[in-house]
């Protein structure tokens, strides 16, 4: 299956039209539908989000797009509204988090895996074992604050494991900025990626700051607080992948180009009929916005921008588990650190990371605190009896203890 | 399909390791393998919890006192020192939960008008009674804190407190794919608690000397019991309609 994004004709700009009860429709079940319907949607909200935030940006520094940038931007940011509000209402905060880190996980697995260049795909590496790092701590304050399990929403596609210990991932500034792909001989490919990779961290990043403070209890509103930071170290990495020298239409093109590709995998995979319509309809949309940031192209730099696109692209996203390319590279390369632009042995980390998150770390740290001696077992620790059963030792005794 | 029927009916639920042969035991195999990166318990994040127990201030107070010019010198009497605010405190409570407890109804007959009842199961105007009750035990509230010089506008802390403790029964009760007995059952927590509620505030009252208040409080104690009582008994009928292979025909009837 290919697309071919020079002939394929999307739905005419004046036709992309919704109504509020377009927008707000049916959610997708949380306990029957797959676990990757909830990946694509929160994954093309991320994108989406990307999309708007970049428009607004360009719109400040570029008048004669503006009109073109709004009216395209109107119709992405109900985009975004129609497939974040098929999130149910059923769906806790933090389960939607564990959906987040799935994505975090699946996706740039994916990424990582087919990017084809090889500085690239080994910080898509560096970064995923971050994530897969952040789904087993929110897992253990589901576990140990609710009482519920995360398998419920992983539906075993991705392991719940420790991957580089949160604690160590706090750096520098200077050791989250990666070399840049040069815009004249990378792969279409590498610049989708990285484009797509950017919004999906912006978006976690977000919704980390925005939920955190919702909870009540000090463990989660820490630990948040504290991924949160990742987060932001993620997109610091992630947004510096893209050649600075593009220009703002050529960053467009990109974006749009970022958005049919990703509508097209959703929609090639997905399950739920209902949803598919979605990821159709989007797709001739997406289509529609890159033909019009062509034309505008051609006609204010006077370029032809099929020089800088692919006449197809090679293969959806791939939505499924990538349990055994995560765990190989878990094992390969879980001890690694980045230093200044570089990922380096353990030994050679920098000097001043080290000293930036024992700074961060001195007070404790809250990814540690909530998944101290964690295992996560199918239905939660509690069906260890040992865990179950294990003798109380009263807090304040401890506490004077210490 | 109608909703109500929802509890018993078998789909494609994805969310237990079950249905997933193959990957679900390469999932618990991975994650019994692999050693946590610190050691210790759940305790470590109950010592962290336990600090800001000890360094946290309270999440807010009760309004100033009221003015108590104007009120006539019984109620003066009964409003001085620190229980009146102790009084007043549960008031706002039962205030609040009455006002919310309106709006559950409200939730709760839309719900029977988009799925209908079962045999056993609430009519209309039973929903439509209880609301009422809900409204006048609010208004109930309000002239009972104003009696009192008290601002009934007010969100006392019990207010919060028990507004978050309803946020899932409300989310439950509004959320357009979960049925009546969904919702019933999310209302029983409401009307237990509701019967607790005003046990206490008629047994507060009475100790304070507020005896016309304690009587209105066993009032509405009354027909909160009624109403805990016939949630109970329609789930019950739900259940065991539901149990019998019965409730599409009871529905459909």
């Amino acid at each position: 299956m290919s697309l071919d994004i020079f002939k394929e004709r999307g739905t005419p700009l004046d036709r992309q039209s919704f109504t509020w009860k377009d927008m707000v429709g049916e959610p997708y079940s949380k306990l029957d539908d797959d676990a990757f319907t909830r990946v694509r949607q929160i994954l093309m909200h991320g994108v989406e989000q990307e999309s708007c935030r970049f428009k607004h940006f360009a719109a400040r520094f570029n008048p004669e797009l503006r009109l073109p940038l709004a009216r395209i931007r109107r119709v992405e940011h109900h985009q975004a509204t129609m497939v974040n509000w098929l999130m149910p209402g059923d769906q806790s905060t933090l389960e939607t988090t564990i959906g987040f880190e799935q994505v975090a996980i699946e996706v740039t697995a994916h990424v990582a895996a087919v990017e084809p260049d090889p500085y690239m795909a080994q910080i898509y590496r560096f970064g995923l074992l971050e994530d897969f790092d952040h789904l087993y701590r929110y897992a253990a304050l589901m576990d140990r604050l609710c009482g519920k399990d995360a398998n419920n929403i992983l539906q075993s596609y991705t392991d719940v494991m420790p991957g580089r210990p949160t604690s160590v991932e706090h750096r520098a500034p200077e050791d989250d900025l990666r070399l840049h792909y040069q815009k004249t001989r990378a792969a279409p490919l590498t610049k989708i990626h990285a484009a797509l990779i950017t919004g999906s961290e912006w978006q976690t990043r977000d919704y980390y700051l925005t939920v955190g403070p919702t909870f009540a209890d000090p463990i989660a509103r820490q630990l948040y607080a504290e991924i949160a930071s990742i987060e932001e170290q993620h997109v610091t990495q992630y947004e510096a992948l893209s050649d600075p020298s593009e220009t703002w239409l050529e960053k467009w093109l990109v974006q749009e180009a970022t958005e049919v590709y990703a509508y097209w995998s959703c929609y090639s995979q997905e399950q739920n009929p209902r949803i598919k319509l979605i990821w159709e309809r989007f797709l001739s949309y997406e289509l529609e916005h890159l033909r019009l940031v062509r034309e505008l192209m051609q006609k204010l730099e006077n370029r032809d921008p099929a020089e800088l696109l692919p006449a197809e692209f090679p293969d959806p996203l791939s939505f499924t588990s990538h349990r055994k390319f995560v765990r190989e590279t878990l094992a390969a390369e879980v001890d690694l650190r980045a230093r200044g632009y570089d990922i380096v042995p353990m030994d050679q980390d920098s000097p001043a990371s080290i000293a930036y998150r024992a700074q961060l770390n001195a007070g404790g740290s809250p990814s540690e605190a909530v998944a101290a001696g964690y295992h996560w077992r199918p239905g939660t620790e509690l069906t260890d009896r040992r865990v179950r059963d294990a003798a109380f030792a009263p807090l304040s005794g401890q506490e004077a203890a210490q | 399909m109608n909703k109500n029927d929802r509890p018993t009916d078998i789909g494609i639920n994805r969310t237990g390791i079950a249905l997933s042969p193959l990957d679900g035991p390469l999932t618990a195999e991975g994650a019994s393998a692999a050693p946590p990166s610190s050691a210790g318990s759940w305790q470590d994040a109950a010592m962290v919890r336990l600090r800001y127990a000890a360094e946290a201030s309270e999440f807010g107070h009760m309004p100033p006192p009221a003015t108590l010019r104007g009120l006539a010198k019984t109620a003066k009497e009964l409003l001085k020192g620190h229980k009146a605010n102790v009084l007043l405190d549960k008031l706002g409570e039962r205030l609040a939960f009455e006002r919310t407890g309106v709006r559950l109804y409200d939730g709760l007959i839309v719900k029977f008008e988009a799925n209908g009842s079962w045999e056993g199961g609430p009519t209309l105007e039973e929903l439509v009674a209880f609301r009422s009750d809900e409204a006048r035990h609010f208004e109930l509230m309000v002239q009972a804190l104003v009696k009192l010089g008290a601002d009934p506008t007010a969100m006392t802390p019990s207010a919060d407190i028990t507004a978050v403790e309803s946020l899932g029964v409300l989310q439950v009760i509004s959320d357009p794919r979960t049925g009546l007995a969904h919702a019933l059952h999310a209302q029983q927590i409401a009307e237990l608690a509701d019967v607790a509620g005003w046990d206490l505030l008629a047994s507060l009252s009475e100790t304070l000397g507020h005896t016309e208040l304690a009587a209105e409080c066993r009032r509405a104690l009354a027909q909160e019991n009624l109403h805990a009582a016939a949630v109970a008994r329609w789930l019950k009928a739900h259940a065991e309609v539901a149990a019998r292979g019965e409730l599409e025909q009871a529905v459909a009837s």
